[in-house]
C-alpha cells in the first residue's frame, strides 16, 4: 500500500498558479494525486478549495512532498493522533485500550503514521515517545505509566491484498478436505520454501509427537541436515521420543523399523528422559556421542534453534523444556521474528499458541491427519495458508521428493 | 515612519546582514532624515512611529503590517529577532483608532514588506518571510483577491524587494526573483511591467517609493532605467541610503503607507 495523505489548498488557488503549481511539484517529486474535491469561486475575491490525496512510494517521500505542498500552503487533513493513556499497574492495560489483530497496523503518532513494531493478535500497543516508536506489547509485559494506545481513532489496519494470481496460498476459506490433490499442495509447499530463502526470510517449522510416531523423524531431520529449516519450535513429546528413537530404536515402545510392540518398551520415553537429564541437557547428550542422530541431534549440529514448550502432561520432563508458559512465551516471540513461512506439522496445542504470535503476513502451512485439526488451524485469524490432511510422516516423504533430498 | 535612533546591526537575518559591517549612527540618522524631508516636500504627510530601544529593524515600518483603511493587519515576524516589534506597532495603531486584526501565530506575515497593491489585487510574496497559507486569510479579511507568489532569491527575501507597484497597470519588477509560476501571475497581473536588471535590482531599485508622479529611489539608478522612467514621465528622486542597504533595505522599506 502507497502511503498516502490527504491535502487541502485553498484560496486564490487558480489565479496565483498555486493548484497546478501544486499539482506540477507532486509529480517532480515523483508522487501521484487524485483530485477529491474541487469548488472554484465565482467571483473574483470569492476563494477556491481543493482537496488533494496525495501518495508517494514511501513515507520519508510523502514527507518530502508534504513539505514542499505546506511551504506552498496546503494543509494536510491528518487524521487525528491515538488517544494514549498510562497504565495504571503492571500487566494490566487501561480499560479502553486497544486490542490488535495480527494485520499490519500503524498508529497516528505526533501527526506522522508509525508502523506497529512486532505486531501480535490480542495485545495492546505501547508508544515509547522518546523514540516515537510503536510496539505490540503482550498485556503482561506492560508497566507501570507506559503509555498505551486506546480507542481505535488514529489506528489503520492494513487488510492483506488478495493476490490477483491464482496461487497455492490463499485465504483461508475454502473448507478442509482429505479429497484435494496433495501432490500440487506439496510442490507449492516445496516452492514457497526456496522463495524463503531467496528472500532470506526463516523457515519454522512446529511439530508434534506424533510426526515421530508416524515415522517422519527421519524426513523432518533431512530437511535441517539440508538447511530448510531456521528454527523448530516442540514440546517435551517430540522431543522425548525422537531421543528414545535415537536412543532405542522405538517411539513410545514402537519398533519404528518393524511397526510392533517392543517387549518392555513402554519404559524407553522414560529412560531416555533419565539419560538426559543424567547428561544434563540434549546438547550435552549430543557432545557426548549419547545422542547421535535424530531430529534434536540434527538441530544441535546444525545449530539450529528449538524452544521447547512444557505442558501439564509431560513427562519428565527434559531439562531443555522451558516449563514457565510465559517465558516460552517470550522465547517464541523473540524467534518468530524474521519467519516467512510456518509449517506446522501434527501439532495442536503448539501450533495454536506459535498462530496467536505471528502476523498474519507469514504464509503457514497446517497438516494433520485429523480434518478438524487442520479446519481449526488455518481458520484461526487471517492466515494466508493451506491446509492438507494428511499423515505426518507421508507429508514429509513428498515434501523431501519435492525438495530433491 | 519610525526614527532610526536604535538601529544597527545586532543579527544576522538575511543576507545582506554582517555583523561586522556596523551602522554609523550619525549617517544614518542624516540620511533618514534627508528622506524624511523630501517625503514632505513631495506633499506627503508623515506620522511617525516612536523607536524602542532593543528593536533596531523597527525603523523598517514597512514590515509592521499592512493599512487597509481604518484596519491594521498586523505582521507576525517569522525571526525571533523582531517579533518583539509587534506589541509596539500594535500599541500604536490601537492608540490611533484603527480596528487591529492579528493572524494566528505560526501564520507569518510580514506586512507592506510581502504585500502590495496592484489595482484592486493584493499580490503576496511569501517563502522567506511570509507564508503562502497567509492569502486566504488576508483575503478574507480584505475581501479582495489575494494572490501569492513564491520568491526564489534570498537576497530578494521581501516583495518589495524585487516589486514595486507604479500605478494600476505599471510596476518595476526584478523576474529572476520569482519562479516561473510567479512571473506569469505577474504578466498576467501587471499590464506593463517594468524589468530591472540584476544590478539595478541590487541597488534595491524597486525598493521605491511612489508619490504620484514622483518616484523615490536608493541612489545609483542605472541609466537606462532612468531614462526609461523617464520617458514614462515619472520623476526620479535618488536619495543616499547606504547605511540602511547594511541591512537589506532601503526606500520603501522605511515606509509604511497610510493611506
Amino acid at each position: 500500500m502507497m502511503p498516502s495523505e490527504i491535502v487541502r489548498v485553498s484560496g486564490h488557488i487558480i489565479d496565483s498558479l498555486i493548484l497546478p503549481k501544486v499539482l506540477d511539484e507532486i509529480m517532480d517529486l515523483d508522487g501521484t494525486f487524485e483530485i477529491l474535491q474541487l469548488s472554484i469561486g465565482k467571483r473574483k475575491a470569492d476563494p477556491s478549495t481543493a482537496r488533494l490525496k496525495v501518495s508517494a512510494r514511501s513515507q520519508p517521500a510523502l514527507q518530502t512532498i508534504l513539505k514542499r505542498l505546506v511551504r506552498l500552503g496546503a494543509t494536510p487533513e491528518f487524521a487525528p493522533d491515538v488517544q494514549l493513556a498510562r497504565a495504571r499497574k503492571d500487566g494490566v492495560l487501561p480499560s479502553t485500550f486497544y486490542s490488535t489483530t495480527n494485520l499490519p497496523t500503524f498508529i497516528r503518532y505526533r501527526g506522522r503514521w508509525r508502523a506497529v513494531e512486532r505486531i501480535e493478535m490480542d495485545c495492546g500497543i505501547v508508544v515509547d515517545p522518546s523514540r516515537s516508536r510503536a510496539i505490540c506489547t503482550p498485556m503482561i509485559h506492560v508497566k507501570r505509566a507506559d503509555l498505551v494506545v486506546c480507542g481505535s481513532s488514529g489506528v489503520r489496519v492494513v487488510p492483506l491484498e488478495r493476490s490477483r494470481r491464482r496461487e497455492v496460498f490463499q485465504f483461508m476459506h475454502s473448507p478442509v478436505s482429505p479429497e484435494k490433490p496433495k501432490a500440487q499442495l506439496i510442490a507449492g509447499v516445496a516452492q514457497a520454501m526456496r522463495e524463503m530463502k531467496r528472500a532470506r526470510r526463516k523457515i519454522l517449522v512446529v511439530a508434534g509427537p506424533a510426526l515421530i510416531h508416524t515415522g517422519g523423524g527421519a524426513f523432518l531431520e533431512r530437511l535441517i541436515r539440508a538447511g530448510w529449516v531456521d528454527v523448530l519450535f516442540a514440546g517435551n513429546g517430540l522431543a522425548t521420543h525422537d531421543i528414545e528413537s535415537a536412543l532405542f530404536g522405538t517411539a513410545l515402545g514402537v519398533d519404528l523399523s518393524r511397526g510392533t510392540q517392543t517387549r518392555d518398551g513402554h519404559d524407553h520415553h522414560m529412560r531416555a528422559i533419565n539419560t538426559i537429564r543424567d547428561c544434563g541437557g540434549i546438547r550435552q547428550a549430543v557432545r557426548r556421542r549419547t545422542v547421535t542422530k535424530g531430529v534434536m541431534h540434527a538441530c544441535v549440529a546444525h545449530r539450529v534453534p528449538y524452544v521447547l514448550a512444557g505442558s501439564i502432561r509431560d513427562d519428565g520432563p527434559l531439562p531443555d523444556v522451558l516449563t514457565d508458559a510465559l517465558i516460552a512465551q517470550d522465547v517464541m516471540r523473540q524467534q518468530v521474528r524474521g519467519v516467512g513461512l510456518a509449517l506446522m506439522i501434527a501439532s495442536t496445542l503448539h501450533a495454536i499458541a506459535t498462530g496467536n504470535l505471528l502476523p498474519a503476513t507469514v504464509k503457514t502451512v497446517c497438516v494433520d491427519i485429523n480434518p478438524a485439526v487442520v479446519t481449526k488451524l488455518s481458520d484461526r485469524g487471517t492466515f494466508q495458508g493451506i491446509g492438507i490432511v494428511s499423515d505426518a510422516a507421508s507429508f514429509l516423504r513428498e515434501l523431501c521428493a519435492a525438495l530433491r533430498l | 515612519m519610525c526614527r532610526p535612533t536604535h538601529y544597527t546591526i545586532a543579527y544576522e537575518i538575511n543576507p545582506w546582514m554582517r555583523l561586522t559591517r556596523q551602522t554609523v549612527q550619525r549617517r544614518a540618522a542624516q540620511q533618514w532624515a534627508q528622506l524624511h524631508r523630501l517625503l514632505t516636500r513631495l506633499g506627503s504627510s508623515v506620522r511617525l512611529l516612536r523607536p524602542v530601544a532593543g528593536w533596531p529593524d523597527l525603523v523598517f515600518t514597512a514590515n509592521a503590517g499592512l493599512v487597509a483603511g481604518g484596519t491594521f493587519i498586523r505582521s507576525n515576524f517569522r525571526y525571533p529577532e523582531r517579533q518583539g516589534e509587534e506589541p509596539v506597532v500594535e500599541r500604536h495603531f490601537r492608540a490611533r483608532g484603527y480596528r487591529v486584526v492579528t493572524l494566528p501565530r505560526g501564520c507569518n506575515f510580514e506586512g507592506e514588506g510581502d504585500a502590495l497593491w496592484i489595482g484592486s489585487t493584493l499580490l503576496l510574496g511569501f517563502r522567506f518571510r511570509s507564508d503562502a497559507a497567509t492569502h486566504e486569510r488576508l483575503s478574507r479579511v480584505l475581501e479582495r483577491e489575494v494572490l501569492p507568489v513564491e520568491l526564489v532569491d534570498k537576497r530578494f527575501y521581501h516583495l518589495d524587494t524585487c516589486f514595486c507597484p507604479l500605478s494600476t497597470t505599471s510596476a518595476l519588477w526584478h523576474p529572476k526573483a520569482f519562479d516561473r509560476y510567479g512571473r506569469k501571475v505577474i504578466e498576467r497581473t501587471v499590464a506593463e511591467p517594468i524589468a530591472v536588471t540584476g544590478l539595478d535590482a541590487r541597488r534595491f531599485c524597486c525598493n521605491t517609493i511612489v508619490v504620484g508622479r514622483h518616484l523615490v529611489m536608493p541612489r545609483g539608478v542605472s541609466r537606462p532605467l532612468r531614462h526609461r522612467l523617464a520617458d514614462g514621465g515619472w520623476v526620479i528622486h535618488e536619495v543616499d541610503l547606504s547605511e540602511f542597504l547594511k541591512a537589506g533595505g532601503a526606500a520603501k522599506c522605511l515606509v509604511l503607507r497610510l493611506a
